[in-house]
C-alpha cells in the first residue's frame, strides 16, 4: 500500500482526481473496508460469505459446555459484595498503535463499558481506578459505587508515559484493600500492555502478601504471555488472559463483570446494616448530602438520620448507613438462583411423535424450528418443562433474562419457597 | 449508514405486546364480565392498528396454569374467511377468539388436574413477561427496520410473591432492552410488582377508576407509541415504595440486616443465616470443619 502511494506521488502533477495524501478516490473507500476478509473457501473451493451467525451459537455452546464441566450441577458459591480496583498500565507501552487508534483509547473505551456492566450485575459493590505512569503507581479514584466518577476520572487523563511498575501497583492496592469490611471480596483486575516491570524490591514478597492478604488478582495483557503475570495470578487465584484483537479485549473484560466463584476462606459471612429510603415527598425543600446544595422533591431520607440523598445505592455521608433499594437487591438474585443450561436436541434422531405434540416453533418467540428444506433446523430443550426453544432465545435466555419461560409458565406449588428451588 | 435506514423508517410504527389476564378466579367475581372487558380490549386493538398501518399487535394469555400466544397481527393466515360470531365482534379477530377459547379450556383442565392445594389467586406474570421479551428480543433480531416494542400488562389478579424473582429478572431484562412495560391493573388491590415494573422500564401505570370506560382509558393513555409520549401528559408515576420486606416476617422494613452470602434481609440481628446456613462473624475454615452438611464450595486453589 505503502509503495502504491509513493508511485503515486510521483505521479501527483499528471493526475487530476487525487487528494493530497496520494490516495486515489476510489482507494480511499478501501482503506479501512477490506471486504475481501469476510470470504471463505468452502471444501470444493467456491468463494462463500462468513456464516457469523452459525459461528456465534457454536462458540456460545462450547463455552457453555466448558462451563457446565467445571460447575458440575452443584451450586458455587459467589462473591456478591465485591471490592475490586482497576489497574491500567499507562506506560510508554500503552502508546502502541496496534489497536486501533492506540491502546489507550482502546482500552479507555472498554473500560468504560466494563465499568457500567459491572454496576449493572452487582449493584452493592464498589469500584476503585489505579493508574502506573513513569513507573509510579497513581489512585485514580477511590472505591466508590457511583459509574459517573470513575468515567470522568478515566477519560481526564489519557497519556502514556514511561515504564510499568507491577509491585508499586500490587503494594497501593493491597494498602486501600486492606481497610476494606471482611464480608467483601477484594480482587484487582489489571490491564497490562508493557512486557516487563521495572520493581523497586523483590516483587515475590509483594505476591506472597496479596496471597495473605487474600486479594484476587487477574491479569489482562495486551502485548504477550509474561511468565509474572500467570504465577501472579495463579498464586492468588485469579485469571489470566491475553487479548488477540479489540473484540477480544473486550470479551475477556466483560468476562470478569460476573461474579466469581467464591473461595471458601476469602470472605466472612456478616450481617450487614442497610437502610431501605423512602422518596421524599414531592415538593419537599432540602440540603442534600451529597452536592451540598438545596433540591426540592426528587431524593431519599436516610431512615437513620434523616438526610437527603439523591441517588442510591450510595452510602449516607452523615452517618455511614448503605443505603439500597430492593430492586438493587435483587439484580443478584439471579447469580444466585441460576437456571440449568438447555439440553440440544440431537439433529436426526426421532423427534418427530413429541414435536408434533409440541409444536414445531420455538415456544419464547414462536420462531419456526423447522431449518432450510424441510430439515429440523438446530434447537434445545428445557431439561424441566421440556419446552423447545431455538438457539437465539437460548443465548438470550441464559445471558440476559435468567428466566425459562416454559418454567414460569407452569403454576408450581405455594409451599416451594423461593429458596428451596 | 446504519443511523440513516432507521430514520427512513416512521419513527412512530409501534408493536405492543399485549398481557391479557385469563385468571378465571379473577373473572369470577368483578364488576365487569369477561365478554364486556374483551370487547373494550378488541376495540382498543383495532385503533391501535389503525393508528398506524405498520402497527403489530400481538396478544400473549396469561392464565392461571399457563400462558400461550393467542394473536399476532403480522400473520398472514388469520385473515382468512371465518364466519362471524354474530356478537358483533369484527371479523378480523375470529381467530384471536377462537384461540383464546381454546386457550381458557385448556387452562382449566391444567388447573383441575393439578388440584386445588391452598395457593395465591395470582396469573402466571413472569411466564408470559418472559415470552413476550423472547418475541420482541426476535424482532430486534430482524435487522435495523423494525418497529419499536412496548408491552402492556392488563391484569387484574393479586401478585403471586413466589414470582418476584422472575418478575424482577424480566424487568431488569425489558431495561436493558429499553422496552417499557404499561400495566393497567383493574382489580381491587394495589399491584406492587406492576408498578416497579413500569416504574424501573419507564412505562405508564394506571388503575382506572370506573371499568365501563376502560376502552377511553385505554386509548387515550396506553394507545400512544413512543415517540409521540413526549408531546403527551401521561399520569406521572406516583412514589414507588420500594422498601423491601424481611424474610422472617413479611413486613416491610426500613433498616434491616443482609446477609452477605445469599443477600436475605431480616429485620434482627442473627447469629446464623436461615437460608445459607452461613455463621456470621466466623471464618468459613472454622465453620467448615464444625458442621457437616453444607452447600459446596469453590475449591481453594
Amino acid at each position: 500500500m505503502s509503495n502504491q502511494r509513493k508511485r503515486l506521488t510521483g505521479e501527483r502533477e499528471d493526475e487530476d482526481d487525487e487528494d493530497a495524501e496520494g490516495i486515489g478516490e476510489w482507494e480511499r473507500a478501501y482503506v479501512d473496508d477490506r471486504s475481501w476478509e469476510e470470504l471463505q473457501e468452502d471444501e470444493s473451493g467456491l468463494l462463500r460469505p462468513i456464516d457469523n451467525s452459525a459461528i456465534y451459537h457454536a462458540q456460545y455452546r462450547r463455552r457453555l459446555r466448558m462451563l457446565s464441566a467445571a460447575a458440575a450441577g452443584t451450586r458455587i458459591q459467589k462473591g456478591l459484595i465485591r471490592y475490586l480496583y482497576i489497574v491500567i498500565d499507562f506506560s510508554r507501552a500503552a502508546a502502541e498503535m496496534d489497536f486501533r487508534p492506540s491502546r489507550i483509547a482502546v482500552m479507555a473505551k472498554h473500560v468504560e463499558a466494563f465499568i457500567r456492566e459491572f454496576f449493572d450485575q452487582n449493584p452493592l459493590s464498589q469500584i476503585g481506578l489505579v493508574s502506573i505512569k513513569n513507573g509510579v503507581a497513581h489512585t485514580l479514584t477511590d472505591l466508590g459505587g457511583s459509574p459517573e466518577t470513575h468515567i470522568k476520572a478515566l477519560m481526564g487523563k489519557l497519556e502514556a508515559l514511561g515504564d510499568s511498575s507491577l509491585q508499586n501497583a500490587l503494594e497501593l492496592v493491597n494498602e486501600h484493600l486492606s481497610q476494606v469490611p471482611s464480608y467483601g471480596h477484594r480482587e484487582v483486575l489489571i490491564l497490562y500492555s508493557a512486557l516487563c516491570t521495572c520493581d523497586p524490591g523483590d516483587i515475590m514478597e509483594t505476591i506472597q502478601k496479596c496471597k495473605k492478604s487474600k486479594l484476587r488478582c487477574s491479569v489482562i495483557g495486551l502485548s504477550a504471555e509474561m511468565f509474572i503475570c500467570k504465577h501472579l495470578c495463579q498464586e492468588t487465584g485469579g485469571l489470566y488472559s491475553v487479548a488477540v484483537d479489540e473484540v477480544h479485549l473486550k470479551d475477556l473484560l466483560l468476562e470478569h463483570a460476573p461474579p466469581p466463584p467464591a473461595i471458601a476462606e476469602f470472605a466472612i459471612a456478616n450481617l450487614i446494616k442497610m437502610g431501605f429510603p423512602q422518596r421524599a415527598a414531592e415538593g419537599s425543600m432540602a440540603i442534600c448530602s451529597c452536592h451540598k446544595e438545596v433540591k426540592i422533591g426528587a431524593g431519599y431520607m436516610c431512615p437513620r438520620c434523616k438526610a437527603r440523598v439523591c441517588d442510591l445505592p450510595t452510602e449516607c455521608t452523615i452517618c455511614g448507613l448503605t443505603l439500597v433499594s430492593s430492586p438493587h437487591l435483587a439484580r443478584s438474585y439471579h447469580h444466585l438462583f441460576p437456571i440449568a443450561p438447555f439440553d440440544e436436541v440431537p439433529a436426526f434422531s426421532s423427534l418427530n411423535d413429541s414435536r408434533r405434540t409440541l409444536g414445531k416453533s420455538c415456544f419464547g418467540c414462536q420462531q419456526s424450528l423447522i431449518g432450510t428444506g424441510n430439515k429440523p433446523g438446530q434447537c434445545v430443550t428445557c431439561r424441566k418443562c421440556k419446552h423447545y426453544f431455538c438457539l437465539d432465545c437460548d443465548i438470550y435466555i441464559h445471558e440476559s433474562l435468567h428466566n425459562c419461560p416454559g418454567c414460569e409458565s407452569i403454576h408450581r406449588p405455594k409451599s416451594v419457597s423461593l429458596m428451596e428451588e | 449508514m446504519p443511523s440513516v435506514a432507521s430514520k427512513q423508517y416512521s419513527d412512530d410504527v409501534s408493536l405492543l405486546v399485549l398481557l391479557l389476564d385469563t385468571n378465571p378466579l379473577f373473572w369470577s367475581n368483578t364488576s365487569i364480565t369477561f365478554s364486556q372487558f374483551l370487547s373494550h380490549v378488541l376495540a382498543f386493538l383495532n385503533a391501535v392498528l389503525g393508528l398506524n398501518q405498520l402497527n403489530q399487535v400481538v396478544v400473549i394469555a396469561t392464565g392461571y396454569s399457563s400462558c400461550d400466544y393467542i394473536y399476532d397481527s403480522s400473520l398472514t393466515s388469520n385473515h382468512g374467511n371465518f364466519e362471524s360470531r354474530g356478537t358483533g365482534m369484527p371479523p378480523l379477530f375470529a381467530s384471536l377468539l377462537k384461540k383464546l377459547e381454546d386457550f381458557v379450556t385448556k387452562d382449566e383442565e391444567l388447573s383441575r388436574e393439578e388440584g386445588h392445594e391452598d395457593r395465591t389467586p395470582s396469573c402466571l406474570l413472569s411466564g408470559s413477561l418472559s415470552m413476550a421479551l423472547c418475541y420482541i428480543q426476535r424482532v430486534f433480531r430482524s435487522g435495523h427496520l423494525h418497529p419499536q416494542p412496548r408491552i402492556l400488562c392488563l391484569q387484574g389478579s393479586p401478585d403471586g410473591p413466589e414470582q418476584y424473582v422472575a418478575v424482577m429478572n424480566s424487568i431488569f431484562s425489558a431495561q436493558r432492552l429499553m422496552v417499557p412495560i404499561d400495566s393497567c391493573y383493574i382489580g381491587v388491590q394495589n399491584s406492587a410488582f406492576l408498578q416497579q415494573a413500569s416504574y424501573i422500564t419507564g412505562g405508564v401505570h394506571h388503575t382506572p377508576k370506573q371499568l365501563d370506560g376502560l376502552f377511553q382509558y385505554l386509548t387515550t393513555i396506553f394507545a400512544t407509541d413512543l415517540h409521540s409520549r413526549g408531546f403527551v401528559q401521561l399520569p406521572k408515576p406516583i412514589g414507588v415504595d420500594f422498601r423491601a420486606s424481611c424474610f422472617c416476617h413479611k413486613k416491610t422494613i426500613d433498616m434491616g440486616y443482609i446477609c452477605s452470602v445469599c443477600l436475605s434481609i431480616f429485620c434482627e440481628h442473627h447469629k446464623k443465616c436461615s437460608t445459607c446456613g452461613s455463621v456470621f462473624g466466623q471464618s468459613k475454615l472454622d465453620e467448615a470443619s464444625s458442621v457437616s452438611d453444607k452447600k459446596r464450595k469453590a475449591p481453594h486453589t
